[in-house]
């Protein structure tokens, strides 16, 4: 046993045994930055906070939530809506918060892919931040059903058609996922403990290995500095803080990113008081009724690009593209040929590449949302072809991009 | 400034993406219905000045009304149960107290001389084919049948309840609540449903509403909904315009046309608003306070990072 002598303060006693300095030195202190970082760099702290927002949120909903089909619906739109005290508040609290976080992922990962963020010794950052988008799907998926709501139930029958694999008619598939032939009881319940306890788990897990995959590479720069760590941080520990390239997380970043929290929430307050109705969609205010299909089907916003890229062709080609978006993200990093750690506006192609792609999937939410008839059905099948061309053209132009 | 640019940049392409998901797609997949403004604008004006005293006549004549409707204010109760009264009729014959209230005047005037056509259920009710409204219309007391329902109408306005003291319990009843049943205000469409000190009382009333709805499936074609939430389901503007004229949302619907007035409708949505969207006003408060707080701690937020950043440029 390691060497114990009598504490001098609450701190030193802390210290002894759990080395509370070395930890805040790791992940505070000393944890090194790049100052040229803009506000954009915030939205992992942002995330940080909605995810909170939504954690707390959730364990109030689920004190009073029902997962039960008879029940489930009324537990949300009456007891919680009206019998408990805030209950309004929590409820428009996690739709707005479920709806937003993707806004904010969004953004995080185009902000990633502008920058290069993903390239060459940063590969598990990247990794570890798509898993995390694909698990936060899940969440949002999950919890969607929660209401039971005619949405809720509509949206769960299709997406969970999807496992049929077409003309596979793996229908065995589907009905194991939902335990019944039709979203019923046992489909609630088995997605309200996914929702509930193993995608958090699995979430909060990933967020860990997001933040350490973090560590070595370190943060990515607008500018793409290669930046020497140990001899900027050298600079600053010397005290020539404004020569320094790097600067402490905290409080030097943490006070950037609560200033971008503060703004961000009063956006987000804003939304929850006064357009909440955005992140509800009317439709799921109707209560689950298996004989009446509703005459619009459609995912949530942000799963709407992937949703119309599975729609415009026929069954079993939409549900290759479908796979094929849903997994070529991860592959970026390898995909991008170029040496080139800069932001793209700096780039060859790859400049117009992103444009291309972030319009690209504009117009394919926008189009999966639409009533796929006419001109909508035609744009949304020029956007799913142009979304995957896109991608197959990103490593030749990237292997032709000269070394800056 | 590079990052006002970039954070104008993100703004743009989230409203952008904003605009096609929601006002724009919404606009494509539900056709925008205008108010009539509760005109009526197809039905002919009463062109009479109508005489209290004569439409009481009229009104309590066995011929005309009270044969079917009760009216409590004037003591006349209804002689026959709700549950009773739809096994007959199909549905409830709605208590004229306050009709002259809830209902436009001149819907009530054409609605007491051709019921079929003011309710906008003459494709259901084709009288050539035997399929007679169950309510019949007035044929005349012998007099100008015109000065005859201004009578009546003007007699019904004036037992009614003054406008402000309109409520919007008085106005859903009249207007949907004998088809339409509310849960969350323990509305049925036979009344509010009392609490029962005994299991068996409870069943009784149960059984009541259950044979009620089984008449008013059969008379509708379908069980009309549950209106609780549908201030939240389709919004007050689909509400207030849906009462106004269901046909302009579903053509060959069931549903007649309710005949509300502008301010009744107001109420019927009020109520609703009640119903499903009972925290509005703590919310309204609580939004304000939150707000408040909210841009303080962005303020102090952004004084903070100036003093931390200070030493770093």
């Amino acid at each position: 046993m390691a060497n114990f002598t009598k504490a001098t303060s609450i701190k030193d006693w802390l210290n002894q045994r759990l080395a509370i300095e070395k930890v805040e030195k790791v992940m505070m202190s000393e944890y090194w930055i790049p100052k040229n970082i803009n506000f954009l760099w915030a939205m992992g702290m942002v995330l940080v906070m909605t995810f909170v927002l939504l954690l707390v949120s959730g364990i109030f909903l689920l004190m009073y939530y029902q997962p039960n089909v008879a029940t489930a619906f009324d537990s949300v739109n009456y007891t919680i809506m009206r019998e408990v005290d805030f209950g309004w508040l929590w409820r428009h609290v996690h739709g707005v918060a479920a709806s937003v976080v993707f806004l904010i992922i969004y953004i995080h990962m185009f902000t990633g892919i502008y920058y290069g963020s993903y390239k060459k010794g940063r590969e598990m950052i990247w990794i570890s931040g798509m898993l995390l988008f694909v698990t936060f799907s899940a969440e949002a998926f999950s919890g969607y059903m929660l209401p039971w709501g005619q949405m809720s139930y509509w949206a769960g029958m299709v997406i969970t058609n999807l496992f049929s694999g077409g003309s596979l008619h793996a229908d065995f598939l589907v009905e194991w996922i939902r335990g019944d032939y039709v979203p019923a009881q046992a489909f609630l319940t088995r997605f309200f403990m996914l929702h509930v306890l193993l995608l958090p788990l699995a979430i909060m897990g990933l967020i860990g290995l997001h933040f350490a995959a973090l560590r070595i590479p370190h943060v990515n720069n607008q500018d793409g500095d290669e930046i020497d760590f140990d001899v900027e941080s050298k600079k600053y520990l010397a005290g020539d803080k404004a020569g320094s390239k790097v600067i402490r997380f905290a409080n030097d970043f943490m006070s950037k990113d609560m200033m971008v929290v503060g703004v961000y929430l009063v956006f987000f307050f804003y939304l929850v008081f006064y357009n909440y109705g955005f992140a509800m969609d009317p439709v799921n205010f109707d209560p689950a009724d298996g004989l009446k299909t509703p005459a619009h089907i459609y995912p949530e916003w942000y799963f709407l690009w992937s949703y119309e890229i599975l729609r415009p062709f026929s069954v079993d080609v939409g549900l290759i593209a479908f796979g094929f978006a849903q997994v070529i993200f991860i592959g970026l990093p390898f995909l991008d040929r170029s040496p080139n750690t800069v932001p793209a506006s700096r780039r060859g192609l790859f400049k117009y590449w992103f444009w291309a792609m972030l319009v690209d999937m504009i117009v394919l939410t926008a189009m999966g949302k639409l009533p796929p008839e006419g001109i909508f059905s035609t744009i949304g099948f020029v956007a799913a072809i142009a979304f995957i061309l896109l991608w197959i053209a990103l490593p030749i132009i990237t292997k032709f991009e000269k070394k800056i | 400034m590079k990052e006002l640019l970039i954070l104008v940049v993100v703004t743009v392409f989230t409203l952008v993406t904003y605009y096609l998901v929601e006002p724009f797609a919404h606009s494509q997949m539900h056709k925008h219905i205008e108010s009539e403004a509760f005109a009526y604008a197809d039905l002919p004006a009463i062109t009479k000045t109508g005489n209290v005293a004569n439409g009481k006549d009229l009104v309590m004549g066995a011929g005309a009304c009270a044969g079917c409707h009760s009216i409590e204010v004037e003591g006349m109760p209804a002689s026959m149960d709700a549950t009773t009264a739809a096994a007959s009729y199909g549905v409830n014959p709605p208590d004229l107290s306050n009709a002259g209230a809830v209902y436009d005047a001149k819907f009530l005037a054409n609605l007491i001389k051709n019921p079929a056509h003011a309710l906008n259920v003459e494709h259901k009710f084709d009288v050539n084919q035997g399929q007679m409204h169950p309510m019949v219309a007035f044929y005349g007391a012998g007099g100008d049948i015109d000065q005859e329902v201004a009578d009546m109408v003007a007699y019904l306005q004036s037992i009614a309840v003054k406008a402000e003291d309109l409520t919007p319990e008085i106005a859903f009843e009249n207007a949907c609540g004998r088809c339409h049943e509310v849960r969350y205000e323990n509305w049925t469409q036979i009344g509010t449903k009392p609490t029962f000190k005994h299991k068996r009382d409870e069943l009784a009333f149960d059984i009541q509403v259950l044979d009620y709805k089984d008449s008013l499936k059969a008379y509708m074609g379908s069980l009309p909904p549950d209106l609780s939430m549908y201030i939240r389901s389709r919004g007050e503007h689909y509400v207030s315009t849906f009462v106004e004229n269901p046909q302009n949302y579903l053509p060959g619907t069931a549903m007649p046309r309710v005949g509300v007035n502008a301010h009744a409708a107001e109420k019927v949505v009020e109520y609703l608003l009640d119903a499903g969207d009972t925290k509005r006003h703590e919310r309204a408060e609580v939004g304000r306070n939150v707000m408040i707080y909210i841009v303080i701690f962005a303020i102090l937020a952004l004084l903070w990072k100036k003093q931390v950043w200070r030493d770093l440029h």
